[in-house]
Parts: C-alpha cells; sequence; structure tokens
C-alpha cells in the first residue's frame, strides 16, 4: 500500500463533493437536498485541512472552524425556510414550489 | 518479511476502512431512496469525516465537527424530515429526477477535479504539520482572526434568532396539520 499523503485526501474530498452534488441535483426532497449541501461543505473542509496539514501553516483549519460555524447558521436558516415552504404549500418537493406567493 | 512494520500498516489500513466507510455512506445518503437512511448514512458519513480530521493532526476539528454536525446539524435535519412529513405515513421515501444529466455533470466534474489535482497541479510542499492544533487555533483567535471571529459570533445569533423567528408561525403550525 502506498505512503497516506496528500493526494489520498484530495481524491477523498473529491469524491464527497461529486456525490454531494449528484445529491442537490437529483433529490426532489428539500430535506435531502440540504443534506447534500452539508456533504458538500465537508468535502471543503477535508481539502482545507489537508492543505493545512501539509503546508504547516494554520489559515487551513482556521477556515475550516469558520465554515463549520456558518454550516450551522445555514442549516439552522435553511431549515425555517423549509418548515415556512411546508406550512404555506403542503410540500417540500422542490420540483412543485414555483410560485413566489400563496 | 522480518521488516515488517505492523504500526504502518494499521495506519493505512485504518485509513482505508475510514475512506471507504465515508464513500459508501455518503453514496447511501445520495442513491438511496428513504430519507431516514439518508439521515443516517449521513451520521456515519461526519463521523468519518471526523476521523480524517484526526489523521490530519487536527483534533481539536474533529471535536468540533462531531459537536456540532452529529450534535447540532444531523438532529435539526431529523426534526425536519419529521416536521415536513405526516408520520403516519407508512414509509418516507423521496422521489429523485434528472437522474442522467446529473449523472453525467457529476462524473465530469469529478474526472476534471482529480485530473486537475493529480496531473496538472504541482504543489508546493512545505513543513508539514504534526503537533497537535488546539493550542495555536488559541492564539491565532485571539491574534490575526479577532475580527472574524467576532463577526462570526454576532452572524450566528443572528441567524439563530432569525431561524426561530421564521419558523414560528402566527397559526398553531403543528396542531393544524393533524386534522388535514
Amino acid at each position: 500500500m502506498p505512503e497516506i499523503g496528500l493526494n489520498h485526501y484530495l481524491v477523498l474530498s473529491a469524491i464527497l463533493f461529486s456525490l454531494g452534488l449528484f445529491g442537490v441535483l437529483t433529490r426532489r426532497n428539500a430535506v435531502v437536498v440540504l443534506m447534500g449541501v452539508e456533504l458538500i461543505l465537508n468535502a471543503a473542509n477535508l481539502n482545507l485541512i489537508a492543505f493545512s496539514k501539509y503546508n504547516g501553516t494554520m489559515s487551513g483549519v482556521m477556515f475550516s472552524m469558520f465554515v463549520i460555524i456558518l454550516a450551522a447558521a445555514e442549516a439552522a436558516v435553511a431549515l425555517a425556510i423549509v418548515l415556512n415552504v411546508y406550512a404555506t404549500f403542503k410540500t417540500v418537493d422542490v420540483g412543485e414550489i414555483d410560485t413566489m406567493r400563496e | 518479511m522480518e521488516n515488517f512494520d505492523f504500526g504502518a500498516f494499521a495506519y493505512q489500513a485504518i485509513f482505508y476502512l475510514f475512506a471507504l466507510i465515508i464513500v459508501v455512506s455518503a453514496a447511501m445518503v445520495v442513491f438511496s431512496r428513504s430519507i431516514i437512511y439518508s439521515a443516517f448514512s449521513l451520521l456515519f458519513t461526519l463521523f468519518g469525516v471526523g476521523a480524517m480530521y484526526v489523521y490530519l493532526s487536527a483534533d481539536f476539528v474533529a471535536v468540533t465537527q462531531i459537536v456540532v454536525y452529529v450534535g447540532g446539524i444531523l438532529i435539526l435535519l431529523l426534526f425536519g424530515v419529521m416536521l415536513t412529513n405526516k408520520i403516519t405515513q407508512e414509509r418516507l421515501l423521496t422521489d429523485v429526477f434528472n437522474i442522467v444529466p446529473s449523472l453525467v455533470i457529476m462524473l465530469a466534474i469529478l474526472g476534471a477535479i482529480l485530473y486537475t489535482f493529480l496531473y496538472r497541479a504541482k504543489w508546493h510542499a512545505g513543513q508539514e504539520r504534526t503537533t497537535t492544533v488546539v493550542e495555536p487555533i488559541g492564539y491565532e483567535v485571539m491574534t490575526n482572526y479577532v475580527l472574524p471571529f467576532e463577526i462570526v459570533s454576532i452572524l450566528l445569533l443572528v441567524a439563530l434568532m432569525g431561524a426561530a423567528y421564521i419558523a414560528r408561525s402566527e397559526k398553531k403550525f403543528g396542531l393544524e396539520k393533524r386534522s388535514n
């Protein structure tokens, strides 16, 4: 087996990113779309921390901390919006929500 | 094999095990039709990414990942699943659409990223960090990143208050749903 290096983490995060993108593009349920967004954010974080380790500086770690904080804020606001959409349209199917008013 | 290094072998084997867990459970999140399966597969993905942070000697970020993602965001997503479905319906399934174009886009982007990362990019290797990350994070937060730190704390407060305000509705939300 080869030595674990930077490329291993980059390949892993590329796979994670493309799977998350696939989820965002294909799922009809808005909550599952949010799960795909979380996968994409995790892939970005993995890249940042891998570069931070093999670079020796702290910038990547600090950026990933901020990304985690913003992901928490994003999930809270997005779920509040999804709940409102459900109260208005009685569905969270992103393919059927196509009007801006009730 | 007299100089077989068991420590290095275990290191690599556990790395590949966690990488496999991440890829398989992320695929389950995306390809499973049941929403509950997706949510619980996301749990394993997040734990696996936390293990990767430990491998990258970013232990503080790993603990933060588990506390914030698994303890916070995943629970929030499960609440979202429960509140936006009629809980009496037997199976929580979700439809998929745009399968073929999305598959093409996904494979094209994956190939482009991998090609760029592995063949085109010439990374400048610096001094590899081997120490723990807890103490440097404390220094950085109090020196270089003190303004972003304060701003992001206010942003988190504003976002959570806004989320609570938006999610609260004038009509009794949960009670009304049950009648129809």
